[in-house]
Order: structure tokens, then C-alpha cells, then sequence
């Protein structure tokens, strides 16, 4: 055949889309609510690590880790708000939600989270809580006095109860934060009409890579914040941390590649279709970004990072700039799910394609704005709740 | 002579009667409204459909079926529909694809403006000679088991007893996960409502007895709709009899209400 006519054809083949699927419904918005709400998981997770689990040494972020998840637990839902046509209207889906929308439970499971880590933070701060009471000046009396829900018993006893509803908190808080995790991939896992998106798989990616995602988070934040503010780094918090991010993202790694390898292994009527995608509008996004840079690189990165014993400031260096690559390689394979998933047409004979806008209401800079506001509120936080053990006395005795 | 002259004149008194009479009745036909749209004078396309009360028609199950075999590209359904509903340009609830197969069995699928113009031209741009080409009609599907209805999370859209799927537009929350659920690519977000939109099979006609506008309007009766309850209806008659009948991605599971008369293994 003549090569020119095999172009002809392979362009001709591969580019009917449906007339209503040019246009990308769901676009960075809604890249943003997983990766937001992926990163609160996994910070809970850091957390129950040393609550539950009691790895002694990641204590020093046990604390920090649950302020930090409210700071971004805070937002989670900023981007799905954007994205509706009709926000006004958002609150039907918890008045009169309908009982076999995948998406009608999202409500309840982020109210349910909410209010048991919001619970968790205020019966693990409540010594601390107590304390800063008294020190407290003008508009801060009231506001501890909220806070510590009008108690200021730090008794042992008392304390000894706190100590048990936090754990019962931590052991809840657990399998909540994986529901609301592998909640959020089922959301997109259970859309048959899309091939990629509907397999088994994708709640528990969706759970992998919302635990990599908290712990990098962590990683990244605690490094950044005690530098600048040139306070102890506890190396061996940081080291426990990479080793189980180093776990984590082998799961999630691996997990992500079955997920493509059983789609092209068992060659469906579909497989032509999400390979066209994979190795044309995707190519660079998924091959070339998600997988090989930030994925491959920093699995060598953690491989070598937990494994060999180096000097604490290269952990420290490279401990930031792996997580920060972890941080993209899941914001990068939250747009190849979401975003990837719509290219394709429902015609299977064509992708569309999606280029994001700085300045439409659901773009860019919206997108760079959700993402700096839990920043901001973390540092407002910061100023409630201490985040590090070491300032703080009172906590220190009670949790030791 | 006279008998002729007195003819005539007889005839052109009741000339000027007649042009008189007509005057003023015409004109009183432009200050009264003429009633020339009520629903009584326009013969009832559907039986059974005027009178009813109530939310639903529950004693018919209506099926709509497309006939590929007859449709000549024209574009007339989709002029129809677009005028009927105002549809946003670049929105479709209804549109004609143009499925082309060359010698060498490579399909090529298009669907310019979604029809709207119809295909007057053909493709220039096959390389091998053509063996075969047909139009195929998309619409809702209707399907008894619609996906689109189990993901709305506000139940905005719903299922009527006789089988229409339809949105409340007052409900509606735009999220967007219908259109992502529905195989069949029919959803889109309608601009000046700022709500999901689809084809209802002109829901409003039917239940005042008319057909879909897309059928009304369709010269070679390539769109056929009717109720499968009454067995003279030529749903009924297609549905029954030994014809090449079948749905679109039966795999979904979602039993489309609309049929295709002549589906080629080709069309997605």
C-alpha cells in the first residue's frame, strides 16, 4: 500500500468523535477534587501510622499530618463547586440524593471524614489547647474556648479517656479515609461507558496514590517548614517516612502499569481504541512525564534513598525533591485518568483534544488558586495548633 | 337574450355577494384569532393520547426504530429537532452519521454539523474505491436500564413509567456525570441553562398526541415511532416480524427503547 495512503487511512479511521464530545465536561476541576482529597487521605494515613500502628518514629508529624489533611480537607470540595453548573443547587445531593448515583454518597463520606478528624484534632490538641487558654489574649479566649469545648479537666484520668477516644477516632478514621479514597476511584471506575476508567482497578490506584501523594506531602512540607524556620529536623521521622513512601509507590506503580497491561493483555474491542490514546494524545503526558520521569526516576531515587545510609543533609535534599516529583507524577496521573478518560470518544474512532485556559472559570490560575488556599489556611492553622511536639510541653508529656 | 343577460347579471351580483362575504369574513379572520392551531384541528398521530390526565401514560410502551436501510442523509430530522428546541449551535440531540467503506474494508466515519446540512456532497478524500456507504441517525436511546438515571446524584434525571428517560431542569445540578455515563455520547451541558440537555423524543408532542418532530419530518420514513402495546402499530409489526433488527453497544447492558432496522457491525 502506499505509505501515503496508510496516513490517509489511519487519520481517517482514528478521528470521528460523537458531535456532543469535542467539548471536555470535566476538566482541571475536576483533576483537582481526587488530587485534593487523595492528599488528605494520605496524610491521615501518616498519622494512624503512629496513632494506631505506633511507629514510634513518625510521632514527630503524627500531629502535623491531621492539621495538615484539614488544611486541604478544608478545600476539597472548592473545585467541585467551580465545576457545577448549578452550585446553588449542591446541597440536593445530601437533601435528596438519589440512592444509586455513585457520586450522590460523596457528601456523607466528606462530612462523616470531617467530623471525625476534626474530632481527632481537638481531643489530640485539647492538653495543648488548655494550656494556650491560659496564655490566651482579646479575640483568642473565645475562640480555645470552642476549641476545647468548654473543658479545661487535663486530669490523668481525663487524659486516659482522651487517649482512648483517639485511638477509637485513629481506628475509624482509618477505613474512612480508605472510603473516601477508593470511594473517589470508584466515582470514575464505575463508568462502564468508558473503557478506561471502568475496571476494579481504579479504587484501589485511586487509594495507592492518594497514600503516596499524604505521605510526600508530609515529607516535602516538614523539610520546607523546619528549614525555614530553621528549626530540628528529626532525620529519622524523614527516613521512616521515605521508606514507606518507598513502599507505597511501588504498589502504586505497579498497580497503575497492570491496570494498562491487563487492558492490552485481554485486547478487548477496546484495547484499539485506549491504545490509540495511550500512544497519541497521552504519549507525552502519560509515557514520557507519568511514568518515566516521575515515576521511574524517583522509584530509583527512594530505592536508593531507603536503602543506602547517606549523609542527612542529601536525605534531606533529595528526600524533598523525590516527594515534590511524587507530588507531580499523582497530579499528572489524576490528569491522564480525568482528563485522558474524556479524550477518547464514545464512537471508539477518535480522541478530541483539551488544551486548559489561564483565565476561564476553570482554569489555570482557578486551578493555582485552589491549590495555594490550603496553604494559606495551613499557616493559619499553624497559629492555632502547633504543629511540632518539640515547642510544646504539655502535648509532649501527655503523648509520652 | 335576454335569459343570457339576466344570467349573467344574476352571476355577477353573486359575484360581488360572494367577494363581499369573503372581505369581511377574511378580515374578521385577522382581528379573531382563526383557532387555526388548536390542538383539536391537528388530526391525532398517536391514538389513544388525547384526554389523558396524570403524570404518566402507563398503559403504552412506546419504541422508536430507526430504518437505515432508508435514510438518504437529508438532515431534515436534524433541521426539525434544532428548530423545535432552540438547541444551542454545536449542541446535538439529534444527528446524522456518514459511514463510507472502501475495498479495502477501512471505515470512515463522519458527521459534519452534526447533519444539520445534509450530505450533499460526497467524501473526496477515500483513497480506495467505495463499496458500500449508509447514514445512520443517532438519538437517545430511551434504555430500560439507563446509566445516565443511576449516576444523577440529585435524581434530576429520571424514568417515566412509559419508558422516557427525561431531565428536570429545575434539579439539576450540571455535574456532568450523566454525560459521562451515557454510552451512547447523546448528553451535553446546555449553555443557557447551565443543565444537562438530551433528545426526549419530543416528550411534550407525544403526550398531546403527535409524533417526534424528527419522524414528522422525515421524507423516506426512516424514523418510525409508535407503541408496542397496540399491535397495529408498525412498531409493533417491525419489532415482530423476521427483520434485521437490532440495538446499539448491546453489551452495555442498557436495552436501548430504540431500535435500528438494517444495523451494520460497522456502526458504534
Amino acid at each position: 500500500m502506499n505509505p501515503e495512503h496508510g496516513m490517509a487511512v489511519a487519520t481517517a479511521l482514528t478521528n470521528y468523535v460523537f458531535p456532543n464530545e469535542l467539548h471536555v465536561h470535566w476538566s482541571l476541576m475536576i483533576v483537582l477534587y481526587p488530587y485534593i482529597t487523595g492528599i488528605v487521605a494520605g496524610a491521615f494515613i501518616v498519622s494512624s501510622l503512629y496513632h494506631v500502628f505506633h511507629i514510634e518514629a513518625l510521632k514527630p508529624v503524627s500531629r502535623y499530618a491531621l492539621v495538615f489533611a484539614l488544611a486541604f480537607l478544608a478545600f476539597a470540595t472548592a473545585p467541585l463547586l467551580i465545576h457545577l453548573g448549578h452550585p446553588e443547587r449542591a446541597m440536593s445531593m445530601m437533601f435528596t440524593p438519589s440512592p444509586t448515583s455513585a457520586m450522590a454518597g460523596f457528601g456523607y463520606i466528606y462530612s462523616a471524614y470531617a467530623i471525625v478528624l476534626i474530632l481527632e484534632i481537638l481531643f489530640i490538641y485539647r492538653p495543648t489547647l488548655v494550656a494556650l487558654k491560659q496564655e490566651a489574649t482579646g479575640f483568642q479566649k473565645p475562640l480555645y474556648n470552642i476549641l476545647t469545648i468548654g473543658s479545661d479537666n487535663v486530669s490523668e484520668k481525663s487524659l486516659a479517656l482522651d487517649h482512648k477516644i483517639i485511638a477509637f477516632l485513629a481506628a475509624i478514621g482509618i477505613p474512612m479515609a480508605c472510603t473516601l479514597h477508593g470511594y473517589v476511584g470508584f466515582i470514575f471506575g464505575g463508568v462502564k461507558a468508558n473503557p478506561m476508567w471502568a475496571t476494579p482497578l481504579m479504587p484501589v490506584i485511586f487509594l495507592l496514590s492518594a497514600s503516596v501523594s499524604g505521605i510526600a506531602g508530609i515529607i516535602l512540607s516538614y523539610i520546607l517548614i523546619k528549614t525555614f524556620t530553621r528549626k530540628f529536623i528529626d532525620m529519622d521521622c524523614i527516613r521512616t517516612l521515605i521508606k514507606f513512601l518507598w513502599g507505597c509507590f511501588i504498589l502504586d506503580f505497579v498497580f497503575e502499569m497492570l491496570e494498562l497491561f491487563s487492558h492490552a493483555y485481554m485486547a478487548t474491542h477496546h484495547w484499539e481504541a485506549l491504545r490509540d490514546l495511550y500512544f497519541g494524545p497521552l504519549y507525552n503526558s502519560f509515557w514520557v512525564a507519568q511514568v518515566f520521569i516521575f515515576s521511574v526516576i524517583p522509584l530509583v531515587l527512594l530505592g536508593i534513598l531507603s536503602l543506602v545510609k547517606l549523609p542527612d543533609s542529601w536525605v534531606k535534599f533529595w528526600g524533598s525533591l523525590v516527594s515534590f516529583m511524587i507530588l507531580i507524577q499523582v497530579i499528572l496521573m489524576r490528569w491522564n485518568v480525568v482528563i485522558g478518560g474524556q479524550l477518547m470518544s464514545k464512537s471508539e474512532r477518535g480522541h478530541t483534544t483539551f488544551h486548559p485556559m489561564w483565565f476561564e472559570k476553570e482554569g489555570i490560575l482557578v486551578s493555582i488558586i485552589i491549590m495555594l488556599l490550603p496553604i494559606v489556611f495551613l499557616f493559619i492553622l499553624s497559629k492555632v495548633f502547633p504543629f511540632w511536639l518539640d515547642d510544646d510541653t504539655v502535648a509532649e508529656k501527655q503523648l509520652t | 337574450m335576454d335569459s343570457i343577460e339576466k344570467e349573467i347579471s344574476r352571476g355577477r351580483r353573486t359575484f360581488i355577494k360572494k367577494v363581499l362575504g369573503g372581505t369581511v369574513a377574511g378580515s374578521l379572520l385577522l382581528v379573531i384569532p382563526a383557532g387555526a392551531m388548536d390542538l383539536a384541528n391537528i388530526p391525532e398521530q398517536i391514538t389513544g393520547m388525547r384526554g389523558k390526565t396524570g403524570p404518566f401514560i402507563t398503559e403504552k410502551k412506546f419504541a422508536f426504530i430507526v430504518d437505515i436501510t432508508r435514510c438518504i442523509g437529508c438532515g431534515s430530522c436534524c433541521v426539525a429537532d434544532k428548530n423545535e428546541y432552540q438547541v444551542p449551535d454545536g449542541m446535538y440531540r439529534t444527528w446524522v452519521e456518514r459511514y463510507v467503506i472502501d475495498d479495502e474494508d477501512n471505515v470512515y466515519v463522519d458527521c459534519p454539523n452534526g447533519g444539520l446540512d445534509g450530505y450533499q456532497e460526497p467524501r473526496q478524500d477515500i483513497p480506495h474505491p467505495i463499496r458500500d456507504t449508509f447514514f445512520v441517525p443517532k438519538l437517545c436511546n430511551m434504555c430500560e436500564h439507563p446509566s445516565c438515571v443511576q449516576v444523577c446524584p440529585v435524581g434530576a434525571t429520571y424514568q417515566t413509567e412509559d419508558n422516557f428517560v427525561l431531565i428536570d431542569a429545575k434539579r439539576c445540578v450540571a455535574c456532568g456525570y450523566c454525560i459521562q455515563a451515557c454510552p451512547y455520547g447523546i448528553r451535553y451541558i446546555n449553555p443557557e441553562t447551565r443543565t444537562a440537555d438530551k433528545c426526549s423524543w419530543c416528550y411534550h408532542r407525544v403526550r398531546k398526541g403527535l409524533l417526534p418532530a424528527c419522524v414528522d419530518v422525515c421524507p423516506v420514513q426512516a424514523r418510525k415511532f409508535g407503541d408496542l402495546n397496540d399491535k397495529d402499530s408498525e412498531v409493533y409489526k417491525i419489532l415482530h416480524q423476521p427483520h434485521v433488527v437490532s440495538v446499539l453497544k448491546p453489551g452495555m447492558g442498557n436495552k436501548p427503547s430504540l431500535h435500528y432496522v438494517g444495523l451494520r457491525r460497522e456502526v458504534v
